[in-house]
């Protein structure tokens, strides 16, 4: 008599706390191996596109903070370079170092997000304490310069909203000290820990063809050894002028992605240092006021400032019939900006690449053949924001 | 390493009669092809060892609704190698199919099902064609230039049904599409109230 067996589908969320938000993951099941994952996803989907298509440039840039809210600038970004490239708009070299600053602000607070939830996932808590607190640190840099925590509405087409704050460069520094011995104590729990390297060594191990094949970028790529990184090879801002390294992994696994991420978070420390030492003085948005807006104080004695600042803040700026793709590195990989301008002061299209939605896709890829209690570990690995995948 | 203007060349004289135009801007080649050439010409980028536009990165749509050809299909290209991005388009009647290209590219899967969600174009030999972004059962295709931003249903908990029910959307107020190229005319919503008390 031969025996019989079937498979076991299992629904893993849409509220899960190891799905990392709303993530509905259909899996099927030979005892306790996966032999498929149907990733079910939309669940946050709020028609960015859509509501784009029906704002003005400028209403548009918040819309970017809500895609992957974990390191919201990073996304205005690749907005604003985009209108800039269309508009031919040169930024003030202080506004690319500010928007540097924050970019890598921006990359570590996703770091920091992922690699403590990712030792969550995988049963250690003490790093998202550790984590967080930083995190903290890093959003009230957030809240001085723009005046919000999350939703910054930071970077203008043009440069960024308003200068720094007094104070805050030294503050910046004084967290840049800091920091390197925060990553060493996270890394005395993790890196070495028995326990993190058995659930992520050789778990969800990607080949160099396979990631260009699934189309990852960022993290994803680097860790599986592509020598790949949108700052460098195709730089963007004062990029060209800072030295940095870019953190490559070897084997391809979930542990590997780990310590690029960690190495990474060094780089963005350094990053801002240069930043901070080379930051000149001057214009820290385009001084056009055709589309940023003159200053306050203007508007009260100046009539064509007051007609500049009315025109910009009802019609808003017109930009010429155009296209472009832009795209920046985001901590999560590359996420671009496919952008349609049709002659008016709204966009006719804009389409948003976002890398966690290639990385997602190649879910089932990944966990084919592992254990159910890799899925949190790969899951993690992936970074995903739902906010970015959903749009 | 060959140049943008070389590389425009080069593709123009190895896929002469199928590169319908091609031009460089903003640093990405722009090549328009004919759909029906679509995978020969994605295979050509890809495995040519002067191209190596190995990474799709994305795949997308626009509507022009007024437009002979409804649509226009969009794949963005990146070669690692030689640092180049791509983009092929063509034009689309609304009831024609596209090939699927996930043979060539795997990541193609979900961005066609994007696609077909947004669009509601067709993808030929797609091994999964089914929405993904939006509701289980959603109707109408939302990145369509005439569906409402407002939408056609919403949904509701019913205390009496116990359940998380769909019902035509009410709006408490008009969605507010100002025209401030001419503000003292009013805009298009207030003309409609107008014209119907009249």
């Amino acid at each position: 008599m031969s025996k019989q067996t079937k498979t076991l589908n299992l629904n893993f969320g849409p509220q899960h706390p190891a799905a990392h938000g709303v993530l509905r993951l259909i899996l099927e099941l030979d005892g306790e191996i996966v032999e498929k994952a149907d990733p079910h996803i939309g669940l946050l989907h709020r028609g960015t596109e859509k509501l784009i298509e029906n704002k003005t440039y400028s209403q548009a840039i918040p819309y970017f903070d809500r895609l992957d809210y974990v390191a919201p600038m990073n996304q205005e970004h690749a907005f604003a370079l985009a209108i800039e490239k269309i508009l031919d708009i040169e930024v003030p070299i202080r506004g690319q170092y500010i928007r540097v600053i924050f970019c890598e602000i921006g990359r570590i607070l996703s770091h920091i997000l992922n690699i403590t939830t990712q030792a969550l996932d995988v049963g250690a808590l003490t790093p998202s304490l550790w984590g967080f607190e930083e995190r903290e640190k890093l959003m009230e840099f957030y809240e001085r310069v723009s005046g919000s925590r999350l939703h910054a509405n930071y970077f203008r087409p043009g440069g960024v909203h308003q200068d720094l704050p007094r104070g805050l460069d030294t503050d910046i520094l004084k967290f840049c000290n800091e920091f390197p011995k925060i990553i060493d104590d996270l890394e005395t729990l993790l890196t070495d820990n028995r326990i993190f390297k058995q659930r992520n060594v050789d778990i969800g191990i990607v080949s160099k063809d396979d990631a260009l094949d699934y189309s990852f970028s960022g993290v994803m790529m680097r860790g599986s050894g592509v020598p790949w990184d949108l700052r460098k090879s195709q730089p963007y801002d004062c990029y060209e002028q800072l030295s940095f390294k870019v953190p490559i992994g070897k084997n391809g696994d979930c542990y590997d992605r780990y310590l690029c991420r960690v190495e990474e978070m060094r780089e963005s420390v350094k990053i801002i240092k240069q930043c901070l030492e080379q930051l000149p003085k001057g214009p820290v948005k385009s001084q056009d006021n055709k589309i940023t807006p003159p200053p306050k104080k203007e508007i009260k004695e100046s009539m064509e400032a007051l007609i500049h600042h009315f025109k910009l803040f009802t019609e808003g700026y017109r930009v010429k019939k155009d296209e472009i793709y832009t795209a920046v590195e985001a901590p999560k990989g590359e996420f671009g900006v496919y952008l349609i301008s049709d002659g008016s002061s709204k966009p006719y299209k804009c389409k948003i690449r976002a890398p966690g939605f290639s990385h997602l896709q190649a879910m089932d890829y990944l966990i084919k053949g592992h254990m159910l209690a890799d899925v949190p570990a790969v899951l993690g690995s992936l970074d995903i924001v739902f906010g970015e995948i959903d749009r | 390493m060959l140049n943008y203007t070389d590389l425009e060349k080069k593709i123009n004289s190895e896929l002469n009669t199928k590169v319908s135009s091609s031009k460089v801007v903003h640093e990405t080649l722009n090549v328009s092809i004919e759909k029906d050439d679509l995978k020969e010409v994605l295979l050509f980028l890809k495995s040519n060892p002067d191209m190596k536009f190995k990474q799709l990165i994305d795949i997308t749509a626009v509507d022009y609704p007024n437009k002979k050809n409804r649509f226009r299909m969009i794949y963005l290209l990146l070669s690692h190698e030689f640092n180049k991005r791509i983009i092929v388009d063509f034009p689309l009647n609304e009831n024609e199919k596209v090939f699927s290209i996930t043979g060539i590219f795997p990541s193609a899967n979900w961005m066609e099902r994007e696609v077909f969600d947004m669009y509601g174009i067709d993808f030929q030999d797609h091994p999964d064609l089914r929405r993904i972004l939006t509701d289980y059962e959603f109707e109408g295709y939302p990145l369509r230039k005439d569906f409402p931003i407002t939408g056609h249903k919403e949904v509701r908990y019913s205390e009496e049904k116990k359940k998380v029910i769909y019902e035509p959307v009410k709006l408490e107020q008009n969605y507010r599409n100002f025209d401030y190229n001419s503000p003292w005319q009013g805009t298009e919503y207030i003309k409609e109230i107008k014209k119907n008390n009249e």
